[in-house]
Protein backbone atom coordinates (compact mmCIF):
# COMPACT_ATOMS: atom_id res chain seq x y z
CA UNK A 1 0.00 0.00 0.00
CA UNK A 2 3.15 2.62 1.17
CA UNK A 3 6.18 1.99 -0.12
CA UNK A 4 9.31 4.00 0.41
CA UNK A 5 12.16 3.28 -2.04
CA UNK A 6 15.67 4.38 -1.21
CA UNK A 7 14.00 7.81 0.43
CA UNK A 8 16.52 10.27 1.82
CA UNK A 9 15.62 13.85 3.07
CA UNK A 10 17.92 16.73 3.25
CA UNK A 11 17.68 19.82 4.32
CA UNK A 12 19.17 23.44 2.85
CA UNK A 13 21.65 23.43 5.79
CA UNK A 14 22.39 20.15 4.91
CA UNK A 15 21.00 18.56 8.29
CA UNK A 16 20.05 15.13 7.55
CA UNK A 17 16.41 13.94 8.04
CA UNK A 18 15.60 10.57 6.66
CA UNK A 19 18.78 8.54 5.01
CA UNK A 20 18.26 5.94 2.07
CA UNK A 21 14.71 4.65 3.93
CA UNK A 22 13.17 1.71 2.57
CA UNK A 23 10.15 0.07 4.13
CA UNK A 24 6.65 -0.66 3.01
CA UNK A 25 3.11 -1.10 4.67
CA UNK A 26 0.73 -3.57 3.57
CA UNK A 27 -3.05 -2.65 3.79
CA UNK A 28 -4.62 -3.64 7.05
CA UNK A 29 -1.57 -2.99 9.20
CA UNK A 30 -1.20 -1.62 12.13
CA UNK A 31 2.28 0.10 12.26
CA UNK A 32 3.75 2.49 14.85
CA UNK A 33 7.13 4.39 14.31
CA UNK A 34 9.29 4.93 17.55
CA UNK A 35 12.56 6.89 18.25
CA UNK A 36 13.95 9.91 20.05
CA UNK A 37 13.08 13.32 18.81
CA UNK A 38 14.32 13.87 15.75
CA UNK A 39 14.79 10.52 14.55
CA UNK A 40 12.65 11.65 11.39
CA UNK A 41 9.38 10.24 12.19
CA UNK A 42 7.54 14.06 11.64
CA UNK A 43 9.53 13.71 8.39
CA UNK A 44 8.93 10.45 7.55
CA UNK A 45 4.62 11.43 7.79
CA UNK A 46 5.16 14.74 6.40
CA UNK A 47 6.28 13.08 3.06
CA UNK A 48 3.25 10.44 2.95
CA UNK A 49 1.00 13.56 3.17
CA UNK A 50 3.00 15.49 0.79
CA UNK A 51 3.78 18.49 2.61
CA UNK A 52 7.37 18.11 1.84
CA UNK A 53 8.89 16.63 -0.97
CA UNK A 54 12.22 14.07 -0.57
CA UNK A 55 15.83 15.03 -1.45
CA UNK A 56 15.83 11.50 -3.30
CA UNK A 57 13.57 8.38 -3.48
CA UNK A 58 10.10 7.95 -3.91
CA UNK A 59 7.28 7.07 -1.87
CA UNK A 60 4.24 5.20 -3.99
CA UNK A 61 0.47 4.61 -2.89
CA UNK A 62 -0.72 2.23 -4.54
CA UNK A 63 1.62 1.94 -7.10
CA UNK A 64 1.36 5.73 -7.46
CA UNK A 65 4.52 7.84 -6.79
CA UNK A 66 2.50 10.66 -4.50
CA UNK A 67 4.86 12.96 -5.09
CA UNK A 68 3.68 13.47 -8.95
CA UNK A 69 0.60 13.76 -8.48
CA UNK A 70 -1.17 16.89 -9.89
CA UNK A 71 -2.98 19.27 -8.01
CA UNK A 72 -6.10 17.49 -8.66
CA UNK A 73 -5.11 13.72 -7.90
CA UNK A 74 -3.36 15.17 -4.70
CA UNK A 75 -6.71 16.62 -3.43
CA UNK A 76 -8.16 13.46 -4.04
CA UNK A 77 -5.31 11.54 -2.43
CA UNK A 78 -5.38 13.25 0.74
CA UNK A 79 -8.70 12.43 1.07
CA UNK A 80 -7.77 8.63 1.14
CA UNK A 81 -5.72 9.87 3.56
CA UNK A 82 -6.92 10.20 7.56
CA UNK A 83 -4.45 12.45 9.75
CA UNK A 84 -4.51 12.86 13.31
CA UNK A 85 -2.02 14.89 15.38
CA UNK A 86 -0.72 15.60 18.64
CA UNK A 87 -2.29 19.42 18.97
CA UNK A 88 -5.30 18.25 16.98
CA UNK A 89 -5.80 20.74 14.41
CA UNK A 90 -9.32 21.00 14.84
CA UNK A 91 -10.99 24.18 12.32
CA UNK A 92 -11.22 26.55 16.12
CA UNK A 93 -14.30 28.23 14.34
CA UNK A 94 -15.89 25.22 13.40
CA UNK A 95 -18.39 22.92 15.88
CA UNK A 96 -17.32 19.52 16.29
CA UNK A 97 -20.06 19.00 13.55
CA UNK A 98 -18.75 21.10 11.49
CA UNK A 99 -15.27 19.81 11.93
CA UNK A 100 -16.39 16.91 10.73
CA UNK A 101 -18.82 17.77 7.83
CA UNK A 102 -16.00 20.06 6.42
CA UNK A 103 -14.03 16.67 5.91
CA UNK A 104 -16.79 15.59 4.07
CA UNK A 105 -18.09 18.66 1.85
CA UNK A 106 -14.25 18.61 0.43
CA UNK A 107 -14.78 15.38 -0.57
CA UNK A 108 -18.00 16.39 -2.50
CA UNK A 109 -20.43 14.37 -0.53
CA UNK A 110 -23.94 15.60 -0.59
CA UNK A 111 -25.64 16.99 2.59
CA UNK A 112 -28.27 14.06 2.93
CA UNK A 113 -24.99 11.97 3.42
CA UNK A 114 -23.63 14.49 5.83
CA UNK A 115 -26.72 14.58 7.87
CA UNK A 116 -26.63 11.01 8.47
CA UNK A 117 -23.13 9.79 8.48
CA UNK A 118 -21.82 13.07 11.18
CA UNK A 119 -24.09 11.96 13.85
CA UNK A 120 -22.95 7.81 13.42
CA UNK A 121 -19.16 8.77 13.43
CA UNK A 122 -19.59 11.09 16.14
CA UNK A 123 -21.49 8.24 18.44
CA UNK A 124 -18.53 6.17 17.23
CA UNK A 125 -16.25 8.07 19.07
CA UNK A 126 -19.31 8.46 22.06
CA UNK A 127 -19.00 11.96 21.56
CA UNK A 128 -23.28 12.79 20.02
CA UNK A 129 -23.66 14.57 22.92
CA UNK A 130 -21.07 16.93 22.22
CA UNK A 131 -21.81 17.60 18.30
CA UNK A 132 -22.18 21.53 19.16
CA UNK A 133 -19.38 22.23 20.98
CA UNK A 134 -16.67 24.44 19.54
CA UNK A 135 -13.18 22.97 20.27
CA UNK A 136 -12.30 25.20 23.22
CA UNK A 137 -15.31 24.32 24.63
CA UNK A 138 -13.75 20.33 24.65
CA UNK A 139 -11.12 18.54 27.08
CA UNK A 140 -7.90 17.16 25.01
CA UNK A 141 -9.35 14.12 24.64
CA UNK A 142 -12.40 14.99 23.39
CA UNK A 143 -10.75 16.78 20.77
CA UNK A 144 -8.88 14.23 19.73
CA UNK A 145 -12.01 11.93 19.89
CA UNK A 146 -13.32 15.21 16.67
CA UNK A 147 -10.32 14.41 15.18
CA UNK A 148 -10.28 11.13 14.60
CA UNK A 149 -13.64 11.05 13.87
CA UNK A 150 -13.11 13.66 10.97
CA UNK A 151 -9.91 11.60 9.80
CA UNK A 152 -12.19 8.52 8.98
CA UNK A 153 -15.57 9.84 8.24
CA UNK A 154 -14.49 9.60 4.58
CA UNK A 155 -12.91 6.21 5.20
CA UNK A 156 -9.62 6.47 4.39
CA UNK A 157 -7.54 3.50 3.28
CA UNK A 158 -4.81 4.92 5.96
CA UNK A 159 -4.82 6.71 8.92
CA UNK A 160 -2.03 8.79 10.01
CA UNK A 161 -1.39 9.41 13.74
CA UNK A 162 0.88 11.96 14.78
CA UNK A 163 1.65 11.78 18.68
CA UNK A 164 -2.08 11.50 18.88
CA UNK A 165 -1.34 10.92 22.46
CA UNK A 166 1.39 13.16 23.16
CA UNK A 167 -1.17 15.92 24.79
CA UNK A 168 -3.54 13.67 26.57
CA UNK A 169 -3.68 11.74 30.30
CA UNK A 170 -3.70 8.28 30.75
CA UNK A 171 -7.30 7.81 30.44
CA UNK A 172 -7.52 9.41 27.10
CA UNK A 173 -4.80 8.19 25.37
CA UNK A 174 -6.23 4.58 26.75
CA UNK A 175 -9.32 5.55 25.25
CA UNK A 176 -7.90 7.09 21.45
CA UNK A 177 -5.94 3.68 21.48
CA UNK A 178 -8.85 1.51 22.17
CA UNK A 179 -10.48 3.68 19.23
CA UNK A 180 -7.53 3.30 16.73
CA UNK A 181 -7.68 -0.52 17.33
CA UNK A 182 -10.86 -0.46 16.51
CA UNK A 183 -10.56 1.24 13.36
CA UNK A 184 -7.44 -1.04 12.02
CA UNK A 185 -9.25 -4.08 13.51
CA UNK A 186 -12.17 -2.63 10.74
CA UNK A 187 -9.82 -2.71 7.77
CA UNK A 188 -8.11 0.83 7.95
CA UNK A 189 -4.86 0.96 7.91
CA UNK A 190 -3.14 2.60 10.93
CA UNK A 191 0.53 4.53 10.63
CA UNK A 192 1.43 6.13 14.47
CA UNK A 193 4.32 7.54 15.68
CA UNK A 194 4.32 8.07 19.65
CA UNK A 195 7.09 8.26 22.01
CA UNK A 196 4.88 6.35 24.53
CA UNK A 197 5.86 3.13 25.62
CA UNK A 198 3.09 2.35 27.29
CA UNK A 199 0.89 2.40 24.18
CA UNK A 200 3.63 0.54 22.03
CA UNK A 201 3.54 -2.45 24.60
CA UNK A 202 -0.19 -2.36 24.13
CA UNK A 203 -0.96 -2.65 21.00
CA UNK A 204 2.03 -5.49 20.56
CA UNK A 205 1.93 -4.70 16.89
CA UNK A 206 4.45 -4.19 14.02
CA UNK A 207 7.18 -1.49 15.45
CA UNK A 208 9.29 0.75 13.44
CA UNK A 209 12.10 2.14 15.29
CA UNK A 210 13.79 5.17 13.69
CA UNK A 211 17.00 6.68 14.88
CA UNK A 212 19.44 9.56 13.12
CA UNK A 213 16.99 9.37 10.11
CA UNK A 214 17.45 5.47 9.51
CA UNK A 215 15.15 2.65 10.19
CA UNK A 216 17.33 0.21 12.91
CA UNK A 217 14.69 -2.00 14.03
CA UNK A 218 11.33 -3.11 12.23
CA UNK A 219 9.74 -6.11 14.26
CA UNK A 220 6.19 -7.46 13.39
CA UNK A 221 5.02 -8.18 16.78
CA UNK A 222 7.04 -5.36 18.06
CA UNK A 223 7.80 -3.53 21.97
CA UNK A 224 9.53 -0.16 22.17
CA UNK A 225 12.88 -0.39 22.68
CA UNK A 226 15.45 2.74 22.36
CA UNK B 1 -21.40 23.35 -8.94
CA UNK B 2 -24.59 24.55 -7.35
CA UNK B 3 -23.50 23.07 -4.05
CA UNK B 4 -20.09 23.64 -4.01
CA UNK B 5 -21.05 27.76 -3.94
CA UNK B 6 -23.73 27.26 -1.36
CA UNK B 7 -21.22 26.01 0.72
CA UNK B 8 -18.96 28.40 -0.16
CA UNK B 9 -21.09 31.02 0.53
CA UNK B 10 -22.43 30.16 3.84
CA UNK B 11 -18.83 29.28 5.03
CA UNK B 12 -17.99 33.11 3.92
CA UNK B 13 -21.34 34.19 6.12
CA UNK B 14 -20.18 31.97 8.90
CA UNK B 15 -16.43 32.84 9.12
CA UNK B 16 -17.44 36.62 8.83
CA UNK B 17 -19.98 36.40 11.60
CA UNK B 18 -17.99 34.27 13.87
CA UNK B 19 -14.41 36.29 13.60
CA UNK B 20 -16.30 39.36 13.80
CA UNK B 21 -13.46 41.24 15.39
CA UNK B 22 -10.89 40.71 12.67
CA UNK B 23 -14.19 41.39 9.93
CA UNK B 24 -14.80 45.00 11.66
CA UNK B 25 -11.08 45.26 12.06
CA UNK B 26 -11.47 44.52 8.35
CA UNK B 27 -14.45 46.68 7.12
CA UNK B 28 -13.20 49.85 9.06
CA UNK B 29 -9.50 49.76 7.34
CA UNK B 30 -11.50 49.31 3.97
CA UNK B 31 -13.74 52.12 4.65
CA UNK B 32 -10.91 54.49 5.52
CA UNK B 33 -9.64 53.66 1.83
CA UNK B 34 -13.03 53.61 0.27
CA UNK B 35 -13.10 57.27 1.69
CA UNK B 36 -10.09 58.37 0.71
CA UNK B 37 -10.92 57.44 -2.64
CA UNK B 38 -14.32 59.07 -2.64
CA UNK B 39 -12.66 62.19 -1.37
CA UNK B 40 -10.04 61.97 -4.14
CA UNK B 41 -13.03 61.91 -6.32
CA UNK B 42 -14.50 65.28 -4.84
CA UNK B 43 -11.15 66.72 -4.96
CA UNK B 44 -10.47 65.80 -8.58
CA UNK B 45 -13.72 67.45 -9.66
CA UNK B 46 -13.24 70.19 -7.73
CA UNK B 47 -9.79 70.95 -8.79
CA UNK B 48 -11.05 70.53 -12.75
CA UNK B 49 -14.21 73.23 -11.93
CA UNK B 50 -11.26 75.54 -10.65
CA UNK B 51 -8.99 74.46 -13.33
CA UNK B 52 -11.84 74.91 -15.82
CA UNK B 53 -12.71 78.55 -14.31
CA UNK B 54 -9.00 79.86 -14.57
CA UNK B 55 -9.04 78.20 -18.43
CA UNK B 56 -12.23 80.58 -18.96
CA UNK B 57 -10.38 83.23 -17.59
CA UNK B 58 -7.74 83.02 -20.19
CA UNK B 59 -8.10 84.75 -23.96
CA UNK B 60 -6.61 87.20 -26.53
CA UNK B 61 -8.45 89.88 -27.44
CA UNK B 62 -7.94 91.26 -31.07
CA UNK B 63 -8.64 95.10 -31.34
CA UNK B 64 -9.73 96.81 -34.43
CA UNK B 65 -9.66 99.66 -35.53
CA UNK B 66 -13.03 101.87 -35.30
CA UNK B 67 -13.81 102.17 -39.05
CA UNK B 68 -13.05 98.37 -39.51
CA UNK B 69 -16.11 96.82 -41.08
CA UNK B 70 -18.13 94.20 -39.19
CA UNK B 71 -18.35 91.79 -42.38
CA UNK B 72 -14.06 92.03 -42.35
CA UNK B 73 -13.79 91.04 -38.89
CA UNK B 74 -16.32 88.27 -38.58
CA UNK B 75 -14.51 86.91 -42.14
CA UNK B 76 -11.31 87.00 -39.72
CA UNK B 77 -13.01 85.66 -36.82
CA UNK B 78 -14.61 82.54 -38.95
CA UNK B 79 -10.85 82.35 -40.26
CA UNK B 80 -9.23 81.67 -36.75
CA UNK B 81 -12.49 79.58 -35.53
CA UNK B 82 -11.48 77.18 -38.13
CA UNK B 83 -7.39 76.51 -36.32
CA UNK B 84 -7.95 73.44 -34.62
CA UNK B 85 -5.99 75.48 -32.02
CA UNK B 86 -8.77 77.37 -31.23
CA UNK B 87 -11.34 76.74 -29.46
CA UNK B 88 -13.66 79.29 -29.73
CA UNK B 89 -14.31 83.06 -30.76
CA UNK B 90 -16.53 85.45 -29.73
CA UNK B 91 -17.10 88.91 -31.64
CA UNK B 92 -17.77 92.41 -29.34
CA UNK B 93 -18.93 94.98 -31.38
CA UNK B 94 -17.93 98.61 -30.39
CA UNK B 95 -21.83 99.37 -28.98
CA UNK B 96 -21.37 95.81 -26.92
CA UNK B 97 -17.84 97.14 -25.66
CA UNK B 98 -19.75 100.50 -24.61
CA UNK B 99 -22.44 98.42 -22.74
CA UNK B 100 -20.00 96.56 -20.97
CA UNK B 101 -17.49 99.51 -19.98
CA UNK B 102 -20.89 101.20 -18.94
CA UNK B 103 -21.97 98.57 -17.17
CA UNK B 104 -18.24 98.27 -15.20
CA UNK B 105 -17.86 101.30 -14.40
CA UNK B 106 -21.52 102.42 -13.84
CA UNK B 107 -20.36 103.74 -9.99
CA UNK B 108 -17.51 105.93 -11.70
CA UNK B 109 -19.48 108.94 -12.29
CA UNK B 110 -16.77 111.23 -13.77
CA UNK B 111 -15.71 108.33 -16.14
CA UNK B 112 -19.62 108.65 -17.27
CA UNK B 113 -19.44 112.15 -17.41
CA UNK B 114 -16.19 111.84 -20.04
CA UNK B 115 -17.95 109.57 -21.97
CA UNK B 116 -21.24 111.16 -22.51
CA UNK B 117 -19.09 114.29 -23.55
CA UNK B 118 -17.49 112.41 -26.55
CA UNK B 119 -19.18 112.59 -29.43
CA UNK B 120 -18.51 109.11 -30.93
CA UNK B 121 -18.22 105.59 -29.38
CA UNK B 122 -14.05 106.01 -28.76
CA UNK B 123 -14.04 101.55 -27.76
CA UNK B 124 -12.56 99.58 -30.52
CA UNK B 125 -14.34 96.20 -31.66
CA UNK B 126 -12.54 92.97 -31.08
CA UNK B 127 -12.72 89.53 -31.53
CA UNK B 128 -12.06 87.76 -27.83
CA UNK B 129 -10.32 84.46 -28.59
CA UNK B 130 -10.17 81.12 -26.79
CA UNK B 131 -7.64 78.32 -27.34
CA UNK B 132 -8.39 74.41 -26.62
CA UNK B 133 -5.71 74.92 -24.68
CA UNK B 134 -3.66 77.53 -22.76
CA UNK B 135 -0.23 76.73 -24.53
CA UNK B 136 -1.52 77.38 -28.42
CA UNK B 137 -2.09 80.99 -27.36
CA UNK B 138 1.63 82.01 -28.41
CA UNK B 139 1.06 80.16 -31.64
CA UNK B 140 -2.46 82.00 -32.19
CA UNK B 141 -1.16 85.18 -31.30
CA UNK B 142 2.02 84.37 -34.04
CA UNK B 143 -0.95 83.22 -36.45
CA UNK B 144 -2.66 86.90 -36.15
CA UNK B 145 0.41 88.98 -36.31
CA UNK B 146 1.29 87.58 -39.21
CA UNK B 147 -2.30 88.12 -40.58
CA UNK B 148 -1.98 91.75 -39.95
CA UNK B 149 -1.32 93.32 -43.11
CA UNK B 150 -4.35 90.97 -44.88
CA UNK B 151 -6.68 91.60 -42.90
CA UNK B 152 -8.39 94.88 -44.79
CA UNK B 153 -11.26 96.65 -45.33
CA UNK B 154 -11.29 98.76 -48.25
CA UNK B 155 -7.28 98.00 -48.28
CA UNK B 156 -6.43 99.05 -45.12
CA UNK B 157 -5.10 96.58 -42.36
CA UNK B 158 -7.85 97.21 -39.75
CA UNK B 159 -6.09 95.12 -36.61
CA UNK B 160 -5.10 97.45 -34.19
CA UNK B 161 -3.94 95.43 -31.49
CA UNK B 162 -3.19 92.23 -29.81
CA UNK B 163 -3.16 91.91 -26.12
CA UNK B 164 -1.06 88.75 -25.72
CA UNK B 165 1.96 90.08 -25.11
CA UNK B 166 0.14 92.12 -22.23
CA UNK B 167 -1.19 89.25 -21.10
CA UNK B 168 1.61 86.83 -21.45
CA UNK B 169 2.87 86.87 -18.18
CA UNK B 170 -0.20 85.95 -16.93
CA UNK B 171 -1.03 83.11 -19.47
CA UNK B 172 2.28 81.92 -18.78
CA UNK B 173 2.15 81.48 -15.10
CA UNK B 174 -1.60 80.18 -14.99
CA UNK B 175 -0.52 77.43 -18.13
CA UNK B 176 2.37 76.85 -15.67
CA UNK B 177 -0.10 76.48 -12.20
CA UNK B 178 -2.69 74.74 -14.26
CA UNK B 179 0.01 72.22 -15.41
CA UNK B 180 1.73 71.77 -11.91
CA UNK B 181 -1.83 71.72 -10.12
CA UNK B 182 -2.98 68.75 -12.51
CA UNK B 183 0.32 66.92 -12.03
CA UNK B 184 0.61 67.33 -8.14
CA UNK B 185 -2.85 66.40 -8.00
CA UNK B 186 -2.17 63.06 -10.22
CA UNK B 187 1.08 62.24 -7.96
CA UNK B 188 -0.89 62.97 -4.85
CA UNK B 189 -4.14 60.77 -5.99
CA UNK B 190 -1.71 57.87 -7.23
CA UNK B 191 0.34 58.19 -3.89
CA UNK B 192 -2.80 58.28 -2.01
CA UNK B 193 -4.65 55.48 -3.49
CA UNK B 194 -1.58 52.99 -3.36
CA UNK B 195 -0.85 53.58 0.50
CA UNK B 196 -4.74 53.44 0.98
CA UNK B 197 -4.51 49.90 -1.04
CA UNK B 198 -1.42 48.55 0.33
CA UNK B 199 -2.63 49.44 4.28
CA UNK B 200 -6.52 47.14 3.33
CA UNK B 201 -4.09 45.02 1.70
CA UNK B 202 -1.83 44.01 4.68
CA UNK B 203 -5.33 43.96 7.05
CA UNK B 204 -6.74 41.58 5.20
CA UNK B 205 -3.78 39.28 4.64
CA UNK B 206 -2.94 39.75 8.66
CA UNK B 207 -7.07 38.81 8.89
CA UNK B 208 -6.13 35.57 6.51
CA UNK B 209 -2.95 34.86 8.52
CA UNK B 210 -4.79 34.38 11.72
CA UNK B 211 -6.36 31.32 9.58
CA UNK B 212 -3.01 29.65 8.25
CA UNK B 213 -3.49 26.79 10.67
CA UNK B 214 -7.15 26.45 9.60
CA UNK B 215 -5.49 26.64 5.95
CA UNK B 216 -3.11 23.97 6.48
CA UNK B 217 -5.72 21.71 7.91
CA UNK B 218 -8.23 21.78 5.03
CA UNK B 219 -5.27 20.87 2.63
CA UNK B 220 -4.92 18.13 4.87
CA UNK B 221 -8.59 17.08 4.67
CA UNK B 222 -8.43 17.08 0.98
CA UNK B 223 -10.32 20.33 0.36
CA UNK B 224 -9.20 21.56 -3.02
CA UNK B 225 -7.45 24.87 -3.52
CA UNK B 226 -10.67 26.91 -4.70
CA UNK B 227 -12.99 25.03 -2.09
CA UNK B 228 -9.93 26.86 0.42
CA UNK B 229 -10.09 29.63 -0.73
CA UNK B 230 -13.45 30.29 -1.86
CA UNK B 231 -15.06 31.65 2.28
CA UNK B 232 -12.18 33.67 2.34
CA UNK B 233 -12.81 35.85 -1.16
CA UNK B 234 -16.16 35.75 -0.28
CA UNK B 235 -14.86 37.47 3.20
CA UNK B 236 -13.38 40.01 1.16
CA UNK B 237 -16.00 40.81 -0.79
CA UNK B 238 -18.10 41.39 2.04
CA UNK B 239 -15.99 43.64 3.48
CA UNK B 240 -15.82 45.60 0.23
CA UNK B 241 -19.51 45.90 -0.11
CA UNK B 242 -19.80 46.69 3.39
CA UNK B 243 -17.38 49.14 3.55
CA UNK B 244 -18.59 50.71 0.35
CA UNK B 245 -22.04 51.12 1.32
CA UNK B 246 -20.85 52.90 4.60
CA UNK B 247 -18.79 55.15 2.70
CA UNK B 248 -21.44 55.81 0.42
CA UNK B 249 -23.89 56.71 3.52
CA UNK B 250 -21.15 58.51 5.23
CA UNK B 251 -20.60 60.85 2.02
CA UNK B 252 -24.37 61.92 1.63
CA UNK B 253 -24.60 63.95 4.62
CA UNK B 254 -20.72 64.82 4.75
CA UNK B 255 -21.21 66.84 1.50
CA UNK B 256 -24.43 67.74 2.35
CA UNK B 257 -22.71 69.55 5.15
CA UNK B 258 -19.76 71.29 2.76
CA UNK B 259 -22.27 71.33 -0.25
CA UNK B 260 -22.56 75.30 0.17
CA UNK B 261 -18.92 76.20 1.41
CA UNK B 262 -17.33 74.08 -1.43
CA UNK B 263 -19.71 76.20 -3.90
CA UNK B 264 -18.20 79.60 -2.17
CA UNK B 265 -14.88 78.26 -1.28
CA UNK B 266 -14.53 77.96 -5.35
CA UNK B 267 -16.06 81.27 -6.20
CA UNK B 268 -18.82 79.75 -8.59
CA UNK B 269 -17.51 76.22 -8.88
CA UNK B 270 -19.14 73.40 -7.62
CA UNK B 271 -21.17 72.27 -5.28
CA UNK B 272 -20.23 69.19 -3.68
CA UNK B 273 -23.64 68.05 -2.52
CA UNK B 274 -24.94 68.27 -6.43
CA UNK B 275 -21.83 66.79 -7.91
CA UNK B 276 -22.65 63.75 -5.33
CA UNK B 277 -26.37 63.74 -6.13
CA UNK B 278 -25.53 64.39 -9.89
CA UNK B 279 -22.67 61.22 -10.37
CA UNK B 280 -24.25 58.68 -7.97
CA UNK B 281 -24.09 56.10 -10.31
CA UNK B 282 -20.44 56.49 -11.02
CA UNK B 283 -19.26 57.39 -7.68
CA UNK B 284 -21.65 54.22 -6.58
CA UNK B 285 -20.01 52.05 -9.16
CA UNK B 286 -16.50 53.27 -8.52
CA UNK B 287 -16.67 52.74 -4.43
CA UNK B 288 -18.56 49.92 -4.52
CA UNK B 289 -16.34 48.23 -7.22
CA UNK B 290 -12.93 49.42 -5.54
CA UNK B 291 -14.00 47.78 -2.27
CA UNK B 292 -14.92 44.44 -3.70
CA UNK B 293 -11.93 44.35 -5.91
CA UNK B 294 -9.81 45.47 -3.61
CA UNK B 295 -11.39 42.63 -0.59
CA UNK B 296 -11.35 39.45 -3.48
CA UNK B 297 -7.83 40.35 -5.01
CA UNK B 298 -6.52 41.08 -1.14
CA UNK B 299 -7.95 37.69 0.55
CA UNK B 300 -7.39 36.00 -3.22
CA UNK B 301 -3.01 36.74 -2.57
CA UNK B 302 -3.30 36.51 1.08
CA UNK B 303 -4.48 32.74 0.83
CA UNK B 304 -2.63 31.95 -2.58
CA UNK B 305 0.35 32.43 0.12
CA UNK B 306 -0.69 29.75 2.84
CA UNK B 307 -1.91 27.53 -0.08
CA UNK B 308 1.83 26.82 -1.04
CA UNK B 309 3.11 26.34 2.36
Amino acid sequence: MIYFDQVSKIYIDSSIALENITLSVTPGEFVSVVGHSGAGKTTLLKLILVEDKPSSGAIYFHSTDIHDLRRDELTLYRQRVGTIFQDFRLLPNKTAYENIAFAMEAAGRTDEEIEADVPHVLSLVDLEHKMWNFPHELSGGEKQRVAIARAIVNQPDVLIADEPTGNLDPLSTYEVVQILKKINDLGTTVLLTTHNKGVIDNLGRRVITMDKGRVVRDDSTGRYIL
Amino acid sequence: MFLTTKRIIKAGFINFWRNSFVSLASILVMTITLFVIGSLIFANAMMMATLEQIRDRVDINVYFITTAAEVDILEFGDELEGLEEVEKVEFVSREQALEEFRARRAGDAIEMQALDELDDNPLQSRLRVKATDPTHYEFIAGYIDGQVNEVTTDGVPIIAKINFQENRAMIDSLTSIIASVETFGFFLTLALIAASILITFNTVRLAIYTARDEISVMRLVGASYSYIRGPFVFEGIMYGAIAGIITLVLFYPLTLWMGVPSEQFFGGGINVFTYYVENFASIFLTIMGSGIALGVVSSFLAVKKYLRM
